[in-house]
């Protein structure tokens, strides 16, 4: 599981991420919505270690109960994907572009694990043998699902999955999404500035604002009965139906 | 106003627009949705006068487009594209690239006063005019990227995902900009997206494309669909639950 306790990240001036606290219990979903700018990347980021070069992180960042903010890279490599593993919104940089998918499945399981993985996210086997390029964007994000995927994590973080997907798309990934976490009782940090993919996927939420987390609980709750006038803002922003 | 008839546009080993007929009509606000690779960019760049169809004929005020001069043409149809930072160049200054048209163009008047009038009209503060497009919001930048397109002052405005790269507090209120411009300056307005609700939220028709063609097109296309597709998009749309 995660734990986050006070986080807080700055680049040597003021925080980008302000005392932020979160935790994600195995087979629970929460969701970390905020617009650009709101920390919430960072905050999933800094979980799995990756925080960008010139990042300064504090507070405490735990998985499994192992404190990862200042844990050498060799200790860190061997929880990402094993205990925690991360599903990008670009699934075109998060693939290398000059080798066949099926040999990156293997390369983080088996040749044998690999052809399996194709199969749960709905790939034909060909897919083996296809480079990033020849195949769609849908495709693509499947296939680092997959990887996600290949060493059973307990807690699969997904960075706006689906943002640079068509509609149709969309759905289908996060069907995909939806059923292999519920299949594993892994749990979900969902990062999104898309309310409605949050309120069908999540039951606890986050809501993100410069920084600090102005408003949390249930989905249901917050969605239904806002009590941070940001939130509510965000909610009348995003229901262009009840404007019309 | 803009009628496009029989449209096919085929580039080296694709063909993004097939077969394709679609009038803008005087005033109207028309909205054309589909998804990545159904061809409503190309068909909105065709109309625009920015791209020219293989096949088929695009009529402005009844004219066949290549014998419109393209004086006449850039100052009657403007375009608003997806992502403003790259559409503005980052070493002018606002009141520039707002201007900008008005000097490609040689339109008479006083220019600095049709700036001012401009930032005003889209909701940017005077002091605007003399900084440079990194110094705003992404929201902000579209605000110029308006500005400027307004500036020879248009009958159509053509804007083609103008809301994709923004966060949703800001998508709502370019949309209400473009919503309130339309009314008060007259304008037809084409709003090309993939974003369903976006459309839906400005247009009085709307075309609904896929794999080069239109499928379906009416003033209820989106809210009462007649051809399955339409119905697969919508259902496709996360809905809000609460």
């Amino acid at each position: 599981m995660i734990e986050i306790e006070k986080l807080r990240i700055d680049f040597g001036g003021a925080p980008v991420v302000d005392g932020v606290s979160l935790a994600v219990a195995p087979g629970e979903r929460v969701g970390l919505i905020g617009e650009s700018g709101s920390g919430k990347s960072l905050t999933a980021l800094a979980v799995l270690g990756l925080l960008p070069p010139g990042a300064r992180a504090a507070g405490r960042v735990a998985i499994d109960g192992t404190d990862v903010l200042g844990l050498p890279e060799r200790r860190l490599a061997r929880l990402r994907g094993d205990r925690v593993a991360m599903v990008f919104q670009e699934p075109m940089t998060a693939l290398d572009p000059v080798m066949r998918v099926g040999r990156q499945l293997a390369l983080v399981s088996s040749k044998a694990r690999a052809r399996e993985l194709l199969e749960l996210v709905g790939l034909p086997a060909d897919t083996y043998r296809a480079y990033p390029h020849q195949l769609s964007g849908g495709q693509r994000q499947r296939i680092v699902l997959a990887i996600a995927l290949a060493r059973d994590p307990a807690v699969l973080i997904c960075d706006e999955p689906t943002t640079a997907l068509d509609v149709r798309v969309q759905a289908r990934v996060l069907d995909l999404i939806d059923g292999l976490a519920a299949e594993r009782g892994a749990g979900l940090l969902f990062v999104s500035h898309d309310l409605a993919v949050v309120s069908n996927l999540c039951s606890r939420v986050l809501v993100m604002r410069a920084g600090r987390v102005v408003e949390s609980g249930p989905v249901a709750e917050v969605l239904a009965a806002p009590r941070h006038e940001y939130t509510a803002a965000l909610l009348a922003a995003s229901d262009l139906e009840a404007r019309t | 106003m803009i009628a496009v008839h029989g449209v096919t546009r085929e580039y080296r080993r694709v063909t993004a627009l097939k077969d394709v007929s679609l009038d803008v009509r005087p005033g109207e606000r028309l909205g054309i949705v589909g998804e990545s690779g159904s061809g409503k960019s190309t068909l909105a760049r065709i109309m625009a006068g920015l791209d020219r169809p293989t096949a088929g004929t695009v009529t402005f005020d009844g004219r066949p487009l290549p014998e419109v001069d393209r004086r006449t043409l850039r100052s009657s149809v403007q375009f608003v594209f997806q992502d403003p930072l790259s559409s503005l160049d980052p070493r002018m200054r606002v009141a520039d690239i707002v201007a900008e048209p008005l000097a490609a163009l040689r339109l008479p008047g006083d220019r600095a006063a049709r700036v001012a009038e401009l930032l005003d009209a889209v909701g940017l503060p005077p002091d605007a005019a003399g900084r440079r497009p990194h110094q705003f919001s992404g929201g902000q930048r579209q605000r110029i990227a308006v500005a400027r397109a307004l500036a020879p002052r248009p009958r159509v405005l053509v804007a083609d995902e103008p809301t994709s790269a923004l966060d949703v507090s800001v998508r709502v209120k370019i949309l209400d900009l473009l919503l309130d411009l339309a009314g008060r300056m007259e304008l037809t307005l084409v709003l090309v997206s993939h974003d369903l609700a976006a459309v839906r939220y400005v247009s009085e028709r709307v075309a609904v494309m896929r794999a080069g063609e239109i499928v379906e097109e009416g003033p209820d296309a989106l809210t009462d669909p007649g051809h399955p597709y339409t119905r697969e998009l919508l259902d496709a749309v996360p809905r809000l639950r609460r």
